[in-house]
């Protein structure tokens, strides 16, 4: 059988989205079906099934997973050790000496890692890389086997300095794997020889939790397609919107703890380059949470380091996501100072707005939507509710915002968005002006169900100059999957003066790295359209803290071409540099990029398609800019390409609203993306 | 008053414009007690009285309190002066008029709109070494400010837009690491002129009058919310007190006293009882003492928004010739840890009418401890860091382990990075066991940090506190244990006279000293503690056997 088909996978909380390329036939078939909970692969195998009868004719399976994610958030990792050296086992615990918030002191932390599992063993590494006392391995396998005993799956091996020398690491780590009855053994240095020892033992600590978890769904998940036929490579997206094969993820589930929305960036970004946009500003609006991340020049902003909740430290290249509290579920509430808030608090999906009939009786900001006639309430999305409360939600309005700052209730609902508005904003200015770029050359990229209701707002708020609807919003992360390529990051600390370094010997550094880098991607069984190298250099002046990333051309290494790229990059940061002060390498970077083929996004186009009057479904009542429009609602799915509607109106289709208010205009492009603008 | 909603969306903006100058800075900084441990702080005053309009979320808890006391001493020389003019940036250190102690220096920049002056924007930052007896600036034994560091009153180190290169001369000349001190400079200037830029643009936005009668009503808010808070209170007077171990100079205990009395539309807090000005540098100027009020009621009321508004309903009562008061020369070097010593007392005092915001005493000391000496080659090297302990319990759990202290958002700098740059090594970075006070909900653990020199002649200073008196717990909450520090030589084992004060002490390489600090107060009977709880502290080694918590005061 020809294979054909690449399948897109992501699995949700509620559902699992299913994207399915016919390569052959240039065709793209979608489907959404709920999530099995329990086991996610039933659902995951099930959903394929109803796209592609022949599981023989798949290439490629490629999956954005939250099994890592909510492991982490729910702590639900599997029982994990630690071996370590002597006088250091409660490093997970005291962390880098912080708190959760600045302000009160009720902050409270637990490792994921018990203190009793913390073991230590005699042996020391110093900063120079001299072995200081030599580790024995028999001490070693008897505190794994204590670990053993005491109902340990996963464990982790961390030394000090293991990044300046690794040997005593490296021969405990070959200790415990030749007792340990599963591969379940991380050794910190292996996937971070980075110095900072809370950074990477809270990163190998957090992959050895996840291992048991991460890689029993993985085997069951691939037993599951090949029961049912599939003989092709599954791929996993990773935390830095590129794809890793399956043996990797199972080896490195630390690298999947933002996989989900990873793919949604990623699908964003050739969304983007698609329509034309290289500069793309990715806003997901869930129950509660409002995440941006953001897509400049065609790349992906990635963090060094993120951290999952307080004290849960992954110091790995992630896509850079920042949430705000202002999701659907967001509480409207007036503060004692009489002002009008928005979150941080939400009633969530359950029991969710008001206007769910939940029990919930504040008002939310889907609430104020729903007022406003901006949401169908006899069409409720996402399937569990046959209708919403309209008069619970304007009850709920009225009581606890319109009385109290003495507004009318529509005004109050309008209001309720502003201010949620506003903070969504507040988070897009975050991401862009604070880094110096010009949201007005950026638009907006609404995806998950509710984001596409304030998408506008965003171009009068923050000046984003359009904002873009994909054709299928919520299957965006299935779509990522389809076109992400495969990522290979790897470090090495350096900490050298810059005047000092050895050029032969950083090239043969990077020569190792890459090597590396390829033999990850080779393995892959996957074919490449090309494969990118970037080789970044961490710097700073001599005496200073954080450092700055500088790319530098790995053919020529002199000290002098990379001073020019360091003085280059600190001015582009700083504005200004400090003549004088020498220059140090702190770390050397290695990222390995194959691309994968892309689709033909004009497959997504509508075929055929009617003009707006023919797509009218009804007129509504519809509040915007304090007063009442009589607006057109359209059956969003069968505009054609080149329609063009004017706000204040809707636009429906089954996963999403989209909101376009007065003075703006949405047309549909060649891909059938809507994009809005200013008229 | 401005419409609730137009005032949420002015709020937001102008409060990042603070964020970013605070985030600018630490990314520039130098030295690690502003890039790592956050020893910084921006925001946005007022023209006239020097208020704080706005504050940014991440800059040093206690400098947010004591900015506004900075930017006045500005206005009062630039109206003795009167040649205010745009493009001006004053830079100072001197405590008895900006607040804290000599090491921090504060920019204060005017903004003007229009030919005048519409607000003031200020930088604030911890400088690694500004002169004195001492590298870093910790001298425990110092009796005037002179011994402490160089004194620098407001002056204009950039004159309408140039700077004054006599100025930075003058600086650069009194401290030990000119390189460091630079690039802060840098940076801080970097952080104003990005505020002002950030801030004109937002002006030309809204228009000056809008944003004007937006930072009135801020302030309107914030002071309705702490009334608000207040007026939930039981009316009446509450006491509290504490001690500090000594100057440093002369070992007798100081007393921290406050008497707070919540009356209709204010609080009073009374310090009248606490002990006069003292020989050695554990002064605070008035300024800081009313700022470190400040602190206390923003953790024990976060939910405020942070400008001047929240002190508009507090009456302070502080008398001249106090501790709480110093007036120029008094060494003022170790404020750190009578500010804290006040915090705790103000916690006590919440204690005993609103327990549930309550929190036990967290550790209350910074325990500076420098390492310094000279490598094989001659080099010179200083290894100086700020040291956590245990938080206090509070009503929804346990205190949390080997916290930052409440005057700050600062991290430690890692172990790794310490040993790479400095000729020592630790041989445990550990949880103290035995060291949280016992309690319904226990206090945090401090910690055990044991370092070993790599070179022969290192010298020892430590600028620590708690001693002999241990955090309190809350509501019959135990107390934690107390600081205690030791260093080893060919006698044996040692301890300073001073119990957490010490300079001049020499070690021969392979010596060792152990530095364990103090975990959090309890809050509420330990009888009140869940059975399975205290189970658990033992399985894990927190407590080493039934009823020892807190016990490592008594070894």
């Amino acid at each position: 059988m020809t294979k054909t088909f690449i399948i897109g996978v992501d699995v949700g909380g509620t559902f699992t989205d299913i994207f399915a390329l016919d390569e052959a036939a240039g065709s793209v078939t979608i489907t959404k079906i709920p999530s099995t909970r329990g086991d996610q692969s039933k659902g995951f195998v099930e959903g394929i099934g109803r796209l592609v009868p022949d599981f023989s004719t798949i290439r490629t399976v490629v999956h954005g997973t939250t099994v890592g994610t909510n492991a982490l958030l729910e702590r639900k990792g599997g029982h994990t050790g630690i071996i370590t050296t002597q006088g250091f086992r409660d490093v997970l615990e005291m962390r880098r000496r912080d708190r959760p918030k600045t302000w009160g002191l009720d902050g409270t932390f637990t490792p994921v890692i018990d203190r009793a599992d913390r073991l230590e063993v005699t042996e020391r590494t110093l900063a120079s890389g001299e072995i200081l006392e030599h580790v024995d391995p028999e001490a070693v396998k008897s505190a794994a086997r204590q670990l053993l005993d005491q109902g340990c799956e996963a464990v982790c091996v961390f030394f000090m300095n293991g990044y300046a020398n690794g040997e005593n690491e490296r021969i405990a780590v070959e200790a415990v794997r030749s007792i340990w009855p599963s591969e379940h053994v991380t050794s910190a240095v292996e996937i971070l020889p980075e110095i900072r020892e809370f950074e990477r033992a809270s990163t190998a600590s957090l992959n050895a939790y996840l291992q048991p978890v991460v890689t029993h769904y993985l085997d069951r998940l691939e037993k599951s397609l090949r029961a049912s036929g599939f003989d092709g490579e599954i791929l996993i997206v990773q935390s830095n919107g590129g794809v890793m094969a399956i043996e990797q993820a199972k080896a490195l589930p630390v690298k999947t703890a933002l996989s989900g929305p990873a793919a949604g960036v990623m699908a964003a970004r050739h969304i983007g380059e698609t329509a034309g946009f290289k500069n793309i500003i990715t806003c997901d609006m869930g129950g509660t949470s409002f995440d941006v991340s953001m897509i400049a020049d065609g790349r992906s902003a990635l963090a060094a380091q993120t951290a999952i909740d307080f004290g849960m430290v992954i110091r790995s290249p992630m896509i850079e996501i920042t949430t705000i509290g202002a999701g659907g579920g967001s509480i409207a509430w007036i503060d004692r100072g009489g002002m009008l808030c928005v979150g941080p608090e939400s009633a969530g999906s359950n029991p969710g707005p008001v206007c769910y009939g939940l029990g919930n009786t504040r008002p939310t900001v889907t609430d104020a939507n729903l007022v406003l006639g901006r949401i169908n309430a006899a069409k409720p999305i996402g399937g569990k509710l046959d209708r919403l409360d309209v008069e619970a939600a304007r009850a709920a309005i009225q009581e606890h915002v319109a009385g109290p700052l003495g507004m009318d209730v529509l005004a109050a609902a309008e209001a309720i968005i502003r201010v949620a508005n506003a903070r969504m904003a507040g988070a897009i200015r975050l991401v862009s002006i604070e880094r110096g770029l010009d949201p007005n050359d950026f638009a907006a990229m609404p995806f998950g169900g509710g984001g596409a209701l304030h998408t506008g707002a965003l171009i009068q708020e923050v000046g984003v100059a359009k904002s873009l609807v994909p054709r299928y919003p919520g299957v965006v992360s299935a779509l990522g999957c389809v076109v992400a390529d495969m990522r290979h990051d790897n470090v090495r600390t350096i900490n050298q003066p810059l005047a000092t370094l050895d050029p032969a010997l950083i090239g043969a550094e990077i020569a190792r790295m890459d090597g590396l880098g390829r033999a990850a991607l080779t393995r892959a069984n996957v074919a490449f359209e090309a494969v990118e190298r970037l080789v970044e250099l961490d710097m700073l002046y001599v005496g200073q803290t954080h450092t700055v990333p500088v790319a530098i051309d790995a053919d020529d290494l002199s000290v002098a071409a990379i001073q020019a790229r360091f003085d280059d990059s600190y001015r582009a940061i700083f504005g200004r540099l400090l003549e004088g002060v020498p220059a140090r390498v702190m770390n050397l970077r290695v990222t390995l990029i194959g691309r994968r083929p892309k689709f033909d996004l004009r497959a997504l186009a509508p075929a055929g398609g009617k003009a707006p009057e023919d797509c009218v479904l009804e007129m509504r009542d519809l509040y915007a800019d304090g007063q009442l429009h009589k607006a057109p609602v359209y059956d969003r799915l069968a505009l054609a390409v080149g329609a063009r509607v004017t706000g204040p109106c809707l636009l429906e289709q089954p996963d999403t609203t989209i909101f376009v208010d007065p003075g703006l205009t949405g047309v549909v492009d060649a891909c059938g993306n809507l994009v809005i603008e200013r008229i | 008053m401005m419409d609730p909603v137009t005032l949420a969306i002015l709020g937001g903006r102008l409060e990042q414009i603070a964020d970013e100058m605070d985030a600018t800075l630490y990314r520039a900084a130098f030295n690690p007690i502003i890039a790592e441990a956050h020893d910084a702080s921006h925001g946005i005053y007022d023209a006239l009285t020097g208020d704080t309009l706005i504050q940014g979320k991440q800059g040093l808890p206690i400098f947010t309190g004591v900015m506004a006391f900075a930017v006045k001493a500005v206005i009062d020389k630039a109206a003795a002066d009167g040649d205010l003019a745009p493009g001006d940036v004053y830079i100072f250190n001197d405590p008895y008029r900006g607040g804290t102690h000599l090491s921090d220096f504060k920019l204060v920049r005017p903004v003007f709109r229009d030919g005048k002056l519409f607000c003031w924007l200020a930088s604030a930052g911890h400088y690694h070494d500004v002169g004195g007896n001492v590298a870093g600036n910790y001298n425990p034994r110092a009796t005037e400010a002179f011994q402490e560091a160089v004194v620098i009153p407001p002056v204009k180190l950039f004159a309408a837009g140039t700077m004054r290169r006599d100025i930075l001369d003058v600086m650069m000349a009194n401290t030990r690491q000119p390189r460091s001190m630079f690039g802060d400079l840098n940076g801080m200037v970097n952080a104003l002129d990005l505020g002002e830029r950030r801030l004109s643009e937002l002006l030309d936005q809204y228009g000056d009058a809008v944003v004007t009668e937006g930072f009135a009503d801020m302030r309107e808010r914030a002071r309705k919310l702490m009334l608000a808070r207040i007026a939930e209170l039981p009316a009446g007077t509450v006491s509290a007190e504490d001690f500090l171990d000594n100057d440093g100079v002369t070992d007798t205990p100081l007393r921290i006293a406050v008497d707070m009395t919540v009356r209709e539309g204010g609080l009073t807090f009374d310090f009248s009882r606490s002990a006069p000005a003292c020989r050695g540098p554990l002064n605070i100027s008035r300024g800081t003492t009313i700022a470190a009020c400040y602190v206390a009621i923003k953790h024990l009321f976060p939910e405020i928004p942070a400008n001047g508004g929240v002190l508009a309903p507090i009456d302070f009562m502080i008398p001249e010739g106090s501790i709480l008061a110093a007036e120029h020369p008094m060494p003022t070097g170790g404020y750190t840890e009578t500010i804290m010593r006040l915090i705790d007392v103000i916690f006590q005092a919440f204690a005993q009418i609103s327990p549930e915001r309550a929190f036990g005493n967290a550790y209350g000391t910074i325990n500076a401890l420098t390492l310094s000496g000279r490598r094989r080659d001659g080099s010179r090297w200083v290894m100086f860091s700020f040291f956590g302990g245990g938080h206090g319990g509070h009503a929804h759990g346990d205190g949390l382990s080997h916290g930052n202290a409440p005057i700050s958002t600062s991290t430690i700098p890692p172990v790794e990075v310490l040993e790479a740059a400095n000729p020592v090594i630790f041989r445990q970075w550990a949880l103290r066991p035995d060291s949280a006070g016992d309690g319904a909900h226990r206090g945090g653990l401090g910690a055990i940090y044991e370092i070993e020199t790599l070179e022969d002649d290192t010298e020892v200073t430590l600028f620590g506190e708690r001693g002999r008196h241990a955090p309190h717990g809350v509501m019959g909450g135990g107390d934690g244990a107390c600081t205690r520090f030791e260093w080893d030589d060919a006698d044996g084992t040692h301890s300073p006279p001073m119990v957490s004060k010490v300079m001049g002490v020499k070690l021969e390489k392979g010596r060792r000293i152990r530095l364990m600090t103090p975990g959090g107060g309890g809050w509420g009977a330990p009888s009140d503690r869940d059975p399975a709880l205290s189970a658990e502290d033992i399985r894990r080694g927190y407590v080493t056997a039934p009823q020892t918590t807190g016990m490592a005061n008594k070894q």
